[in-house]
């Protein structure tokens, strides 16, 4: 449990420019994604005359609703790679960005509670010690060492019969990480516009050459898009579909307590994540709701379901209040795999279908997908994360692995 | 909670159903015949509208029936349910830009028995509007 103070906060870390009328690219969406991708731009390819599209205000989507969890103990090669990229990143990018957002390496434990998720969970740790991520297998007592407050009797529906357990992963400040991109960007010269909302694309044959906005239209030589959610929205207006379908996903807090809970524990089988935040919140994460939505909230059962598995796992908790609920909508793909490349559309770029996972891919989003947009070809971390996939039927199937709840 | 008016059961409990996505997407009528890009749309593309949106529910723990539903996916109001196999009832907020894929006599169900079969010619008179407040 990390004991730091939050930093001292200055009044304002980026400037608030009009749009130009013309830009080298633009990025659609101002949250951790698109702050990434600027950010990278501007430092590894020297895009300095480029501009941050958000339609509300500066990481107010899904950056400033997600659990935070970071961890790259994913089961395939292509995966790990790329989210083992991202976590080598994250344990930079303070340093980097010059901006401590208290990444706090307290590990990540993966909660086995059935013979079938024992089998899944030692082959994972193999897999990803083939793949150079760090993971261990806990039997019930190295978990009940690890994190006193779990309760491991085997009397209880969903019994601990061990966990994996990624030493690396952990939690940042999310606001904090969003804020540190931004004032960089804003040094390297890039302008950051917020409550700009896209309404169209000009395009000159299948060429796109300009973005319409609720400020005007922009001329640009290149477009990004790192909307989430709102990715099909985006493409229908550009005249292209993606394979992704937007899902409400929901969190809570509880009010402030003592440090009780000294690592991130998930559970796919109960689909519960848990998490104590630097302030003393119990952080927790539920599944997505079953049916399509855009409304940035999700049904109560849900939450139910998710406080049950909570409650019974972690006794203690029984006496803890929630604080509040929310819900972002999260980009799902069938494969449970991001799509990051070129698009059917000419100079247009997608970053989408994190699904519920993206912030702890925030890194290595950025930098893959800014090295994409300024040389037109992918990056060798997201060149399996094509859109093509979906044609060519080399899918990445993390859902099929497992490691899906985030 | 989303209170679903099932046309078999009445009012229920989102948790009595389960979600079956975009309706009218039909089986390939030639499925030897598709190439890669149109497998793959038939796979795994779907509609992801902001808006008015025809999805498919069955109400799993009720009558077992599979059934249509125009919801808002922004408001979550639900417009209008309607059987399988009949064409989307039109509204006043509805695009008609859907019915690209659409083939409503193939209309394509998970469960081959449990869908209701209506014939083609009873098409506007056995869709059903929600009730008023059938929703949350």
């Amino acid at each position: 449990m990390s004991n730091q103070q939050l930093p001292e906060h200055p009044d304002f870390l980026w400037r608030n420019p009009e749009p130009k009328s013309s830009y080298d690219a633009v990025i659609v969406g101002g949250g951790g994604h698109g702050l990434a991708t600027a950010y990278f731009l501007a430092k590894n390819h020297g895009m300095t005359n480029i501009a941050v599209l958000e339609k509300g205000w500066l990481a107010g989507g899904n950056m400033a609703r997600n659990t935070t969890i970071i961890r790259s103990n994913y089961l395939w090669d292509e995966s790990a790679a790329i989210y083992e990229h991202a976590l080598k990143l994250w344990e930079i990018l303070p340093e980097e960005l010059e901006y401590d957002f208290l990444f706090s390496q307290r590990g990540v434990m993966n909660l086995a509670h059935t013979l079938g998720d024992v089998r899944e969970s030692i082959r994972r740790v193999g897999a990803n010690k083939l793949n150079g991520v760090d993971a261990e297998w806990l039997d019930p007592q190295q978990v009940k060492e690890l994190c006193p407050i779990l309760n491991i009797n085997d009397n209880i529906r969903y019994p601990v019969m061990g966990a994996t357990y990624q030493p690396r992963a952990g939690i940042a400040k999310h606001d904090h990480v969003a804020w540190a991109f931004a004032r960089k960007c804003d040094e390297l010269g890039v302008d950051i516009i917020q409550n700009c909302e896209v309404t169209g694309f000009v395009k000159d044959g299948n060429r796109v050459v300009g973005v319409k906005t609720n400020q005007g239209t922009i001329n640009t030589e290149k477009v990004g898009l790192c909307a989430a959610g709102h990715s099909s929205v985006l493409a229908e207006m550009a005249g292209f579909r993606l394979p992704i379908q937007s899902h409400p996903l929901q969190a809570l807090v509880s009010e402030l307590h003592e440090p009780v809970h000294p690592t991130v524990v998930m559970s796919n089988h109960v689909h519960v994540y848990v998490s104590q935040a630097h302030k003393g919140e119990l952080v927790m994460g539920a599944g997505v709701d079953s049916y399509n939505g855009y409304g940035q909230r999700g049904s109560f059962h849900v939450i139910e379901h998710q406080m049950a598995a909570a409650v019974e796992l972690f006794p203690i908790f029984a006496r803890a209040h929630v604080l509040r609920t929310w819900g972002g909508i999260v980009d799902t793909t069938l494969d449970a795999s991001p799509i990051v490349g070129t698009t059917p559309v000419e100079n247009m770029f997608v970053n989408c279908g994190w699904g519920t996972g993206g912030f702890k891919g925030t890194p290595a989003a950025g930098l893959t997908f800014a090295h994409t947009i300024a040389t037109g070809t992918p990056h060798k971390l997201n060149k399996p994360f094509a859109l093509e996939r979906f044609e060519t039927g080399a899918l990445i199937d993390e859902h099929g692995a497992a490691a899906v709840a985030h | 909670m989303l209170l679903i008016p099932c046309p078999n059961c009445g009012s229920r409990d989102e948790t009595e159903f389960h979600y079956g996505g975009q309706a009218h997407v039909a089986y390939p009528e030639n499925p030897a015949g598709l190439n890669d890009r149109e497998w793959a749309e038939y796979l795994f593309y779907r509609d992801n509208t902001k808006g008015a949106f025809a999805e498919r529910w069955l109400h799993s723990t009720g009558c077992r029936q599979w059934f249509n539903m125009l919801r808002d996916t922004v408001t979550y109001d639900i417009q209008a349910v309607y059987p399988m196999g009949t064409p989307r009832p039109a509204t006043a907020k509805t695009n008609a830009t859907d019915a690209g894929t659409a083939s409503t006599a193939a209309d394509s169900t998970t469960t081959g028995n449990a869908a209701p079969s209506t014939s083609s010619t009873s098409i506007t008179a056995s869709s059903t509007t929600a009730p008023e407040g059938a929703t949350k």
